[in-house]
C-alpha cells in the first residue's frame, strides 16, 4: 500500500525571481534524500507561490526497503581472533552466524544481516528536516528571537509554518521552533484565516477555494490569457513577455490582470523608454495598436479580485505610471535641448579606466580607427552609395553647432568628400565622436540599459545623417551570441573599431582575462569582434590593426601584445565555432601555419579542411602524412641544400629531381603526383579556393599509400632521396594546414 | 465613506497604533540626516541583545532631490515614519498591515504586494533583506529585516518599517501633488507649510552652500568623531558621523565631488559610522552580557 506525502513550507513573501528554482530544488533535494534513505516512491510534484513552497510525493511506500545482506567470513576452524574480528564488524554473535560447506574451502562462516524496513513517516520527517536545513537559497536571512545566535535557521524570509501529511496522518517535523501541523493560510486578503488540509489529495483544491492558485504554471496561464483578453477588449494587442509572466506569477497567489491607460501625450517619449519604465519599474505589460505602434495602455497584474472590479487599483497604478512617465519625459526633453557634441566636456571627466584615460580619450581613439578602417577599404561600401549626407546636414544650417565641437573632427573641418569611401569615413568618424555622448544624458543616467538607443534618438533629433543615428544606436551590438550583428557599414566600422581598441588597450596594459576572471568583459568583446567580422565577411589582417592601435613608442611590446591578442581571438574562435561543429584542432592546424591573421580566410580554410578530413581521401592522406612525418622525425631528417626539394621550388622546377637510380614505380608515381598536385594546390590557395587545394592534395592519397606499401625508404643510396620525397610530401600538405596538429 | 485623514492625523493614527503595541514614541532626532535609519534609535539600538520597540517621525534631507518646489513628487526635505521592533516579532507583516488599515487603506479595493527589495546602506555598513511594499503599484513602505549594522551581525535581528509619509498621504487623500495635501483638517496644505522651504532650500543646496565651509565642516566632523571615540562617548561620535554624512550629501548636490572621489567619501563616512558602532558595542557589552548571559558580539 502506498500513500501520498504533502509537505508545505510557508513563509513570508519569497522573491519572485527565486521561486522557480526553489520549487525544482525542493523536489530534487527531497527526491535524492528519499533515494539515499531507500524509501521508494513514484514521483514528486512541486509548487511555489509567493508565500509557500510545496511538494507532493506520490506513491510513497509504507516502509523503506528491507535489506538482507550476506557477508562471507572466515572458515569455521579459523583462529578465534579472526572470528572475533568478523563478529565485531558485523555486530552479530557466534551463534547467529551460519556455517556452510564450501567444498574445497571447507566449512565457512556467513553472516546474514537483516535490516527491516523503517516506517515511511520517520524517514519523510528526517528528509524534510535535512532539506530545510540545507536549502540552497541564493540569499537567506535570520529573524526573530532565535536570531540572538547567528547559528539560527536561515531561510529566504521568515519561515511561518510547515504542513507534513502522509496520507491523512500528520508527520511530526520540527525545525527552528516551527512544528508541523495540518493548517495553512489562504490568500492574505481574500481568506485571512487558517485553513485545514486533510491530505495531499485536497491541498490544491482547498487552497484554490481560499483564493490561492498553488501551481505557478496555472497562474502564468491565467495572466497570459487574461492580459491578452484585456488588451483585445480594448482593441489592442498585448506585447507578450515571458519574463513578466514569471515575475507577475511570482508576485501573486490570485492573479487578476487589469488594463490601465496613460495620457497619450506621453507617447512623444520613445516607445522603448515607455516599455522599459513600465516593465522594469512597474512590471506592466504594454500594448500595441492596430498599426503596430505602442499604445497608451498597459496591463498590470493585481493579486486580488477587488470589490469594485479593480477600478481603484487601476486608478492607483495609472497614477504611478504617469509620475514615472513624466519623469522620463522630463529627462527626454531636457536631453533634447543639448546637442550631443556639447556633452564632450562631460565625457572628459568620466574615467573609462584609471590606466586607460577618460571616455573622451577612448572616443578619440575609436574615431580615428573607425575612419582608418573605412579608408583602408576594410569596411565594404554600401550598395547604392552616392549620397552626400553631411552636405545635407550643412544645408539644414547645422554647421555652427558642428564647429562648436571642442575637438573639431574631420567631419566638420573637411569638405564633404566627393567619393563614397570618403563619405563613409566621415560618417564613421562622426558616429564614433557622438556615440558615447548619451552616457551623460539624464535618460541614460536613469536607465543605463538605454545606452546607444537614446544616443540614436538624440542624433536623429539633432539632424544627423540617418546612418549616423542608426550606427550610434547599434554600435554596442552584438551583445552576445544570438544578438543581431550590425551590417550597416557605418555601424560595422564603429562597432569593430570599439572592440579592437578595447582589446588593444586592455592587453597592452596587461589587464587580460585569467581563468574565470574577466572583469572587463574582454571575452565578450572578442566574441563580438568575431561575429562582426564573419557576418560581414571583413577581410582584414587583424594583427596589424592591433599594433596600429597601440603606443608606437613601444614597437616591440606592441608586436608581442598583438600576437597575444590574435592568440586570444583564436581561442575565442574555437569556443565560438564549437557550437557550429568546427573542430578546434583544425583551427589550430591552419593557424599553426603562421601568418594567417585574416580570420575570414582562416575560417574558410578550416571549413575546407574539415570537409576534407571527413572524406576517405582525407583520412588516408592524414594517415600517410603522419607516417611520413614520423619517419622524418625519427630520422631527424633535414632537407639537403642541394636537393632543392622545397615547397616553393616544387612549383617552378619540378624536373630538377635527378635521381641517381631508377625509381620504383610507386616512387615515380608519387614524384609525379607531387609535381602536379603542388602547383595546383598553390594556385588554388592563391585564389582562395581551399576546396580546390584539398582536391589537389587528395590526388596524393593513392600514390602515398602505394609508396608506403611497396617502397622501402631505408634503402642504401636511396634513403636521402626518399626522405626528401617524404619531406616534399609533408611540405605540400602543409600548404593547407599543419596536419601534425590534427587529432585522430 | 469618511473624509480621508489629513497629513498630521495620519501621523497621529500611526503613533496611536504603534504606541498601543508597546512602542516607545520618540520625537524626530534634532540633526539633519538622509533617512530615518540614521536616527540612533535605529542604528545604535539595532545592535545588542536588548529588546527595543520604537516609532518616530524623522525628517529626511536629500539635497540632490530638491526641485525648487516645481516637481509634485520630489522634495529635498520630507518625512519618514520609522518603526523598529527588536527582535522582529513573528507577526510583523500582520502588524504592519494593521497599521495600513488604521490609516484607512481598504484591502478589498487595493492591491498590496510585498516586492523583493534588499536594503543596503553603504554609509552605515548595514544590510538587510525584505521588500518594498506596493500599494496599487506604488512603493509606500520599505520593510527590512536588519542582518548587519555598522558591519556587525544583528543579534537578534530587528524588523524595520519605513513609511514614506507624503506618498501614503497623497495616496490616501488622492492628490496628484504633494503640495496639495491637507496638512490638517483646518484648511492648511502641505504647500502652505513647506513650498517656500523647498524653494529656498533647493537654492541653498544647489547654488548657495559654501563648498569650502562644507569641506571644512566635513573635516571637522571627522576629527570630532575621532575625539569622541578616544574619549569613550560613542553616541557623541555617532552624531559626528551623521553630520559628516549630511555634509557629504550637500557637497554632492553642489556638484563638487567627482565620480572618482565619491567612493572615497562614502568610505570615510562608513568608517565613522562603523567606528561609532564598534565603540558603542564595546561600551555596552559588559552590561549586555550581565543581563543576557551567553550573548556575544
Amino acid at each position: 500500500m502506498t500513500e501520498d506525502f504533502l509537505l508545505e513550507l510557508r513563509c513570508e513573501e519569497i522573491p519572485a525571481r527565486m521561486q522557480e528554482k526553489a520549487r525544482t530544488d525542493l523536489a530534487s533535494l527531497f527526491g535524492e534524500r528519499l533515494k539515499s534513505l531507500n524509501l521508494p516512491f513514484e514521483r514528486i510534484e512541486s509548487y511555489a507561490t509567493p508565500r509557500r513552497l510545496a511538494l507532493i510525493v506520490r506513491g510513497v511506500a509504507a516502509t523503506t526497503l528491507a535489506m538482507s545482506e550476506e557477508r562471507k567470513g572466515p572458515r569455521a576452524d579459523a583462529p578465534a581472533q579472526a572470528i572475533e574480528g568478523f563478529l565485531r564488524s558485523t555486530g552479530l554473535t557466534r551463534d547467529q552466524l551460519v556455517e556452510r560447506d564450501m567444498g574445497k574451502a571447507g566449512q565457512v562462516l556467513f553472516a546474514v544481516i537483516d535490516r527491516p524496513g523503517v516506517v515511511a513517516g520517520s524517514v519523510l520527517a528526517s528528509a524534510a528536516t535535512h532539506v530545510i536545513h540545507n536549502f540552497p537559497w541564493p540569499k537567506s536571512m535570520r529573524w526573530g528571537a532565535a536570531s540572538s545566535s547567528t547559528e539560527s535557521l536561515r531561510w529566504v524570509r521568515p519561515l511561518q509554518g510547515i504542513i507534513a501529511l502522509l496520507g491523512d496522518k500528520l508527520v511530526p517535523v520540527e525545525v527552528a521552533g516551527v512544528k508541523s501541523g495540518v493548517q495553512t493560510m489562504g490568500h492574505r486578503f481574500h481568506h485571512p484565516g487558517a485553513i485545514t488540509i486533510g491530505s495531499a489529495a485536497d491541498y490544491i483544491e482547498k487552497l484554490r477555494a481560499c483564493h490561492v492558485i498553488v501551481d505557478g504554471a496555472e497562474r502564468r496561464a491565467i495572466i497570459a490569457v487574461g492580459a491578452k483578453m484585456a488588451a483585445t477588449k480594448a482593441g489592442l494587442t498585448l506585447v507578450e513577455d515571458e519574463g513578466l509572466l514569471y515575475e507577475n506569477a511570482g508576485l501573486t497567489e490570485w492573479p487578476v490582470p487589469l488594463l490601465g491607460r496613460f495620457d497619450p501625450e506621453f507617447l512623444s517619449v520613445p516607445p522603448e523608454v515607455i516599455q522599459l519604465t513600465a516593465r522594469v519599474n512597474q512590471k506592466y505589460f504594454v500594448c500595441r495598436d492596430a498599426a503596430g505602434k505602442l499604445a497608451n495602455a498597459f496591463v498590470c497584474t493585481a493579486n486580488i479580485d477587488a470589490s469594485d472590479g479593480g477600478a481603484k487599483i487601476v486608478e492607483g497604478n495609472q497614477k504611478v505610471l504617469a509620475a514615472r512617465l513624466s519623469d522620463a519625459r522630463f529627462f527626454y526633453e531636457t536631453d533634447l535641448k543639448r546637442r550631443l557634441e556639447d556633452l564632450q566636456p562631460k565625457l572628459e571627466k568620466i574615467v573609462f579606466h584609471e590606466k586607460l584615460g577618460t571616455v573622451a580619450d577612448k572616443v578619440e581613439r575609436v574615431a580615428k580607427l573607425a575612419r582608418w578602417l573605412v579608408e583602408e577599404g576594410i569596411i565594404p561600401l554600401p550598395s547604392g552609395e552616392g549620397r552626400g549626407p553631411l552636405a545635407s546636414a550643412r544645408e539644414k544650417g547645422e554647421g555652427d553647432a558642428l564647429s562648436s565641437d571642442p575637438h573639431p573632427s574631420a567631419t566638420s573641418s573637411l569638405p564633404p568628400s566627393p567619393d563614397g569611401r570618403g563619405n563613409l569615413a566621415n560618417l564613421a568618424e562622426r558616429t564614433a565622436r557622438l556615440a558615447k555622448a548619451d552616457l551623460v544624458t539624464g535618460m541614460v543616467g536613469e536607465f543605463p540599459e538605454l545606452q546607444g538607443l537614446m544616443g540614436g534618438y538624440y542624433a536623429a533629433a539633432q539632424g544627423e545623417d540617418p546612418a549616423v543615428a542608426e550606427a550610434i544606436r547599434d554600435h554596442y551590438k552584438p551583445v552576445g551570441q544570438g544578438d543581431d550583428v550590425p551590417t550597416a557599414p557605418v555601424t560595422v566600422a564603429v562597432a569593430l573599431a570599439e572592440r579592437i581598441d578595447t582589446l588593444a588597450q586592455f592587453f597592452a596594459n596587461d589587464m587580460k582575462p585569467t581563468g574565470s576572471k574577466d572583469p572587463f568583459a574582454l571575452r565578450r568583446a572578442a566574441l563580438s569582434l568575431l561575429q562582426i567580422i564573419f557576418e560581414n565577411n571583413l577581410r582584414v589582417r587583424i594583427f596589424g590593426v592591433f599594433t596600429r592601435q597601440m603606443d608606437p613608442a613601444q614597437a616591440r611590446l606592441r608586436e608581442i601584445v598583438s600576437d597575444e591578442i590574435v592568440g586570444f581571438l583564436i581561442d575565442r574562435l574555437k569556443v565560438q565555432q564549437k557550437e557550429a561543429g568546427v573542430r578546434h584542432d583544425l583551427i589550430d592546424a591552419v593557424f599553426a601555419l603562421g601568418g594567417e591573421d585574416d580570420l575570414v580566410r582562416l575560417l574558410a580554410r578550416v571549413h575546407a579542411l574539415q570537409a576534407f578530413v571527413n572524406t576517405e581521401d582525407g583520412k588516408n592522406l592524414l594517415a600517410g602524412y603522419k607516417r611520413a612525418a614520423n619517419i622524418l622525425k625519427k630520422e631527424n631528417f633535414v632537407i639537403p641544400a642541394k636537393a632543392g626539394i622545397s615547397g616553393d621550388g616544387a612549383g617552378q622546377e619540378p624536373q630538377d629531381f635527378s635521381l641517381s637510380y631508377t625509381p620504383e614505380n610507386e616512387e615515380a608515381a608519387l614524384i609525379q603526383a607531387l609535381d602536379s598536385a603542388a602547383p595546383l594546390a598553390d594556385a588554388a590557395i592563391a585564389r582562395e579556393d581551399f576546396e580546390g587545394a584539398m582536391a589537389a592534395l587528395a590526388t596524393l592519397r593513392a600514390p602515398i599509400d602505394a609508396f608506403f606499401d611497396k617502397v622501402m625508404v631505408n634503402e642504401p643510396g636511396k634513403r636521402e632521396h626518399r626522405l626528401a620525397l617524404l619531406a616534399r610530401m609533408r611540405d605540400a600538405v602543409h600548404k593547407v594546414a599543419d596536419f601534425s596538429r590534427i587529432e585522430g | 465613506m469618511s473624509q480621508p485623514l489629513s497629513f498630521q492625523r495620519m501621523i497621529l493614527k500611526l503613533h496611536d497604533y504603534w504606541s498601543e503595541r508597546g512602542c516607545v514614541i520618540l520625537q524626530p532626532y534634532d540633526m539633519r540626516m538622509g533617512a530615518g535609519t540614521f536616527h540612533p534609535a535605529t542604528t545604535l539600538k539595532a545592535l545588542g541583545p536588548e529588546p527595543w520597540n520604537a516609532a518616530y517621525v524623522q525628517a529626511c534631507r536629500r539635497p540632490t532631490d530638491g526641485r525648487y518646489g516645481e516637481n509634485p513628487n520630489r522634495l529635498q526635505h520630507y518625512y519618514q515614519y520609522q518603526v523598529i521592533l527588536k527582535p522582529s516579532p513573528p507577526d510583523l507583516q500582520e502588524l504592519y498591515l494593521g497599521s495600513l488599515a488604521a490609516i484607512g487603506v481598504d484591502f478589498t479595493r487595493h492591491d498590496i504586494r510585498f516586492v523583493e527589495d534588499d536594503w543596503e546602506s553603504p554609509t552605515l555598513g548595514a544590510w538587510g533583506l525584505g521588500w518594498e511594499v506596493w500599494c496599487d503599484g506604488m512603493e509606500v513602505t520599505q520593510f527590512t529585516y536588519f542582518q548587519q549594522m555598522g558591519g556587525f551581525d544583528c543579534k537578534p535581528v530587528a524588523g524595520e518599517l519605513t513609511y514614506g509619509l507624503e506618498r501614503l498621504a497623497m495616496y490616501i487623500q488622492n492628490k496628484d501633488s504633494v503640495y496639495d495635501l491637507a496638512f490638517n483638517d483646518a484648511g492648511v496644505t502641505y504647500g502652505d507649510v513647506f513650498l517656500e522651504n523647498e524653494k529656498q532650500m533647493s537654492k541653498y543646496n544647489f547654488e548657495v552652500a559654501d563648498t569650502e565651509t562644507l569641506f571644512e565642516g566635513f573635516r571637522k566632523a571627522m576629527a570630532e568623531c575621532e575625539n569622541c571615540l578616544d574619549a569613550g562617548v560613542p553616541i557623541a561620535a555617532y552624531e559626528q558621523a551623521i553630520e559628516a554624512s549630511h555634509l557629504f550629501n550637500l557637497l554632492q548636490a553642489r556638484g563638487v565631488i567627482s565620480v572618482a572621489e565619491r567612493q572615497a567619501y562614502i568610505g570615510r563616512v562608513r568608517d565613522l559610522a562603523k567606528g561609532s558602532c564598534e565603540a558603542w558595542i564595546t561600551h555596552m557589552t559588559p552590561e549586555w552580557q550581565a543581563r543576557y548571559p551567553g550573548w556575544t558580539v
